[in-house]
């Protein structure tokens, strides 16, 4: 084992020396509390480490020893519901051994240790088993069943295996070779779990978010940046998805930001439902969460430790969505840890890797045929949140993330300012999947769903236009025709796309609802455009539907099919009669 | 912070620069350790080590290295991190930045004596906030109502009022709480001026006996700016965790506390982040003012009223923005309202807390509050628009509803939010806000249900 000692500290950087033949990532032990850290730079005889804990008493000369591997995470059944660090110590056995505030040198195993899962086998003795095969499962949740596959470098035929109660320790099976299968596994998070193969996606994540459905769509396996300055509703859209997204599972990253989000997570998934399985959300949920106030070089580890996990749902055969707030966050680590390491800083002091570390997180997303057999197919679909200083997005975090991912959904502080929530900006925000998703939009929803979809963005587009008239000549100026196209594009924007995510009916919105709501605004659009020539227009200004068009969003999804379809039917039969 | 035994001296100065002073020679000096400097004329400063390598140690100067000279200075190395004793009898007294009484009465006898960086509150042991704190203002309990556990900046600028709102918020909270909550104060470079107004006030007004302050004086040494939150956080700590209090704190002003750590890093010669101040400057801010909450099945709650100057009113300055990123909402003064002679002149649209949900409602402070807070801001909001629409183009095609709505602004702004020196309780300010509310039709209340229209609305005046 190599040990060596510390020669000089410096906030979450230590450097050692004497620790020939240590490699660049290996993980190591600081001190005489035995810290965690990683080794980041090797120079010369020096080594320079990243501590996830707090560096504080520490001394030149404490010894520093080698685990002789890299940071592992551990995976297997016992993950979900369950709420991490940024190095995957469970919170909650931490609070059991030092208390409400976090101590250093706390340990805590990943999985439970004596906890029992009832394993079934799928694969029988004399079977040929490789890595990606899966071998049995565990339920690990009533909605979920955890696959237990054949690790990484092991091949064989099955010589006995049996269903039965048994610990992540305990053999569930053993090979010809004399290996053993576990239902826990180790991957090292820095390298993306392999798939048999990358496939394009094709379907839609569902987010019961006007915005995101019909405007900007994500599909499972696409991966989506949401920046916007504080205060703009990053983490509402974030928690939104987390609960209502039609993902299996949800992999929630707390990086850098409030305690008090994730106790809000903690409070709340539980009690709430998933829509489809009827279980609390909290089941479905890993969350991992490194605040603002907890160690900087951990934050960085939290975002590779959760999308380790999330690549491991995924190899189950898995939808898997991943939130990360704040991807800005991980890269302030970077940044502070490289400037302690005196590396030459690139654009605003940002290590010049910044780049190739955010696209290498965002290439982790995708749709693939998983390795091994049966055949299964998962997803791992990411969206990262972005803070950029001053809500400029010129920044290079911003832009590094924008090239990589492939919808972009902005916020904007003036939306947000006049509480229009989600206050993400329709004419600058886009998605590069509407072609791929094209197909399944026309298959599930009608040809008419992506037409309507366009109506709807070219008014807003030319209210945009008619606006900056206004603001020179006044409203008064316009034609009739631009007058209704303006208050069209207002109910487009103040009761289609405004969302509120904590009315309970509004908070989540059925596609077909969201059919219906388009449908419903159109209709009426056409309508008043046959009247507007015959009648004044401060006449139509009047009539009583634009107030019911305020109220479609409440709703309740059980009246959607009655409610809709005559509605709908009286607003194109709007005749001249009915205006006076 | 009392002087400890010293078990050895060293007098290996190599270098001083600025707030910091460069050491050769001391093997067993811990990371992050409290020091002491006793310059060659026997004066006393205390440090804290902010690097330690095998050939050179950086110390950090509190008081400013003024005075030391590399020959005649002797280092004591104390073996452990900088703590503060805590004790009941802190209630009622006034500090100095670093922790020493500055009311010449006396040391106080520590009970507990606890590091002042803290520990970050394990996610789990949260409980998330549900109770408000009222503060007898209008525009923050009715319109961004102050949660138990919150972290709620104001934002200010440059000659506004933000000190007399907070001496003001101080005070009430303590008379609205029959004095069940306790105010920490911590001034960070405040003039002598400010600090006799704040010490004035506090004593005038019988709150001293609930407060702790903690003064940090501009011409006090900066670097001790970088003690004096956490100084005052530990002590909230622990009234609140130790003595189950409800502890409201107010540190002003933010802007000269990260100017401190942008002093010491330019002296360190780290790689400057915006505008000059250090790339850690979120992680820093946020050590502070995540040191609120409250904790799950425990008594007591830490809430976080930081005050914090928006150099040429730019929101966007890094230390607001960063601010803005960590903390619970934002309270907004504005120079306009203060022009017109409102005070307190707090602008509710770009003010927001995040939390008032969790805090407000019925059992809490009335059922329909949420709705008419959002009325409140809707009708502001359209008639600010409106307001600025009437410069450009008249108000000679206004109908009467616009009329009202102007009307309505005009009121708003003179009664509501100009509310002066004077408390109100939550239900006063609700029964004012529907005396507005009243001025407009009742068809265009769209964000208040019916049956609080029917209950509280008193019909359009002509
Ligand atoms: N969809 C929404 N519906 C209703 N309110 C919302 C919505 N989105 C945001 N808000 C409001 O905006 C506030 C701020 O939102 P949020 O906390 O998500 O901001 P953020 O962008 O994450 O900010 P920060 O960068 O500071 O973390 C919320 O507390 C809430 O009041
Ligand atoms: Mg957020």
């Amino acid at each position: 084992m190599i040990v060596g000692r510390i020669t000089r500290i410096s906030g979450p950087v230590v450097t050692a020396r004497g620790m020939e033949g240590i490699k660049i990532r290996d993980m190591v032990r600081v001190g005489e509390l035995g810290l965690v850290g990683e080794v980041i730079e090797v120079k010369g005889d020096l080594v320079s480490i990243q501590v996830y804990e707090e560096t504080d008493g520490l001394r030149v000369g404490e010894p520093v020893q080698s685990e002789g591997r890299p940071f592992l995470a551990e995976l297997g059944p016992g993950l979900l519901g369950t709420i991490y660090d940024g190095i995957q110590r469970p919170l909650e056995v931490i609070r059991d051994q030092t208390g409400v505030f976090l101590a250093r040198g706390a340990s805590g195993d990943p999985l439970n240790r004596s906890k029992r899962w009832h394993f079934v086998p799928t694969a029988q003795i004399g079977d040929h088993v490789a890595y990606g095969d899966v071998v049995g499962w565990v339920q690990e949740t009533p909605a979920i069943t955890h696959k237990i596959m054949v690790p990484e470098g092991i091949r064989g035929r099955i010589v006995a295996i049996a269903e039965g109660d048994y610990t992540v320790d305990e053999p569930i099976a053993e090979l010809d070779t004399g290996q053993k299968l576990y239902m826990k596994q180790l991957w090292p998070i820095r390298r993306p779990r392999p798939s048999a193969q990358k496939i394009a996606p094709a379907l839609p994540l569902i987010t019961g978010q006007r915005i995101f459905d019909v405007f900007f769509p994500v599909p499972k396996g696409g991966s989506a940046i949401v920046p916007g300055p504080f205060g703009s509703g990053k983490t509402v859209t974030q928690q939104a998805l987390a609960k209502w997204s039609d993902a299996d599972i949800v992999v929630y990253i707390g990086c850098g930001e409030r305690g008090n989000e994730m106790t809000e997570v903690l409070t709340e998934f539980p009690r709430l439902e998933d829509p489809r399985t009827g279980q609390p959300l909290m089941r479905r949920t890993v969350l991992i969460a490194n605040t603002s106030n907890m160690p900087v070089a951990a934050r960085e580890t939290s975002i590779y430790m959760g999308i380790t996990i999330a690549e491991y749902y995924r190899d189950m055969g898995y939808d898997v969505a991943l939130m990360a707030d704040s991807t800005s966050r991980w890269a302030e680590a970077l940044r502070e840890i490289s400037g302690r390491l005196e590396e030459m800083p690139g654009e605003e002091g940002y290590p010049p890797y910044l780049a190739s570390r955010i696209a290498e997180f965002y290439e982790r997303a995708g749709r693939v045929i998983c390795l091994g057999s049966p055949h299964r197919e998962g997803s791992v679909t990411v969206i990262g949140a972005v803070s950029p200083p001053g809500g400029d997005f010129s920044e290079p975090v911003t832009q590094n993330s924008l090239r990589i991912a492939g919808a972009f959904w902005g916020l904007d502080a003036r939306l947000a300012y006049s509480r229009h929530f989600p206050a993400i900006n329709w004419l600058t925000s886009y998605s590069l999947y509407l072609d791929v998703l094209q197909d399944w939009y026309i298959r599930h929803l009608g040809a008419d769903f992506l037409a309507m979809r366009r109506e709807l963005l070219e008014i807003l587009q030319k209210e945009d236009e008619l606006k900056k008239i206004v603001q020179l000549v006044g409203r008064e100026s316009l034609s009739e025709p631009d007058k209704l196209l303006l208050d069209i594009a207002r109910t487009i924007r103040d009761d289609f796309l405004r969302q509120n995510a904590f009315h309970e009916i509004d908070a989540f919105c059925p596609l077909k609802k969201q059919y219906y709501m388009m449908q419903a605004i159109l209709t009426f659009y056409k309508a008043c455009q046959r009247l507007v020539g015959t009648v004044p227009y401060d006449e139509l200004a009047k009539l009583p539907e634009w107030e019911q068009l305020s109220k479609m969003r409440y709703v309740p999804n059980e009246q959607i099919g009655s409610f809709f379809p005559k509605f709908i039917q009286e607003l194109s039969t709007l005749s001249k009669e009915a205006v006076r | 912070m009392n002087a400890p035994l010293y078990a050895k001296a060293y007098q290996t100065i190599t270098d001083i620069k600025g707030p910091l002073v460069f050491l050769r020679g001391a093997p067993e000096v811990r990371y992050g350790e409290r020091v002491t400097l006793v310059d060659s004329l026997g004066n006393k400063k205390s440090g804290q080590v902010l690097e330690v390598g095998e050939d050179s140690i950086v110390v950090q100067v509190f008081e400013g290295s003024d005075g030391l000279d590399k020959k005649g200075t002797a280092v004591f190395f104390s073996g452990d991190v900088v703590k503060l004793g805590l004790s009941e009898e802190m209630l009622g007294r006034v500090f100095d930045g670093s922790g020493k009484p500055r009311d010449g009465l006396g040391e106080i006898f520590p009970e507990v004596e606890r590091p002042i960086t803290g520990s970050p509150l394990n996610p789990v042991c949260r409980q998330q906030p549900f109770q408000y704190i009222e503060t007898g203002i209008s525009s923050i309990d009715l319109m961004n109502t102050l949660v138990k556990g919150q972290k709620l900046p104001i934002f200010t600028g440059a000659g506004l009022p933000a000190n007399r709102v907070a001496v003001q918020i101080a005070r009430q909270v303590i008379r609205q709480s029959q004095e069940e909550l306790i105010v920490v104060f911590a001034g960070m470079g405040i003039t002598s001026r400010e600090y006799n107004y704040f010490y004035q006030e506090f004593q005038k007004s019988g709150a001293l006996a609930n407060a702790v302050l903690f003064l940090n004086l501009a011409d006090d040494p900066t670097i001790e700016r970088i003690l004096t939150p956490r100084l005052a956080l530990t002590t909230a700590e622990y009234f609140a965790f130790d003595r189950g209090r409800d502890v409201l704190v107010i540190l002003t002003d933010m802007l000269n506390y990260a100017n401190a750590l942008r002093e010491i890093s330019s002296a360190r010669e780290e790689i400057p982040g915006r505008r000059g101040y250090p790339g850690y400057l979120y992680t820093d801010l946020a050590t502070n003012y995540e040191r609120a909450g409250i904790i799950q099945g425990q008594k007591g709650s830490v809430t976080q009223l930081p005050i914090v100057t928006m150099p040429n009113d730019d929101i966007t300055h890094p230390v607001i923005d960063l601010t803005g990123y960590i903390t619970e909402g934002q309270i907004i003064l504005s120079r306009d309202l203060d022009r017109k002679g409102i005070y307190p002149p707090i602008d509710p649209l770009p003010s927001l807390s995040r939390l008032m949900n969790l805090g407000i409602g019925p059992g809490k402070t009335r059922a329909d509050h949420r709705q008419v807070q959002d009325q409140l801001y809707a009708l502001y909001a359209q008639g600010k628009e409106l307001e600025k629409l009437t410069a450009i183009i008249g108000s000679a095609g206004l109908g009467e509803t616009e009329r009202r709505i102007l009307r309505f602004v005009e009121r708003f702004e003179r009664e509501f939010i100009n509310q002066g020196e004077q408390p109100r309780t939550i239900q006063e300010s609700l029964a004012l806000a529907w005396d507005l509310l009243s001025e407009i039709p009742r068809a265009e209340l769209r964000r208040v249900e019916d049956k609080y229209i029917d209950q509280y609305w008193r019909g359009a005046r002509p």
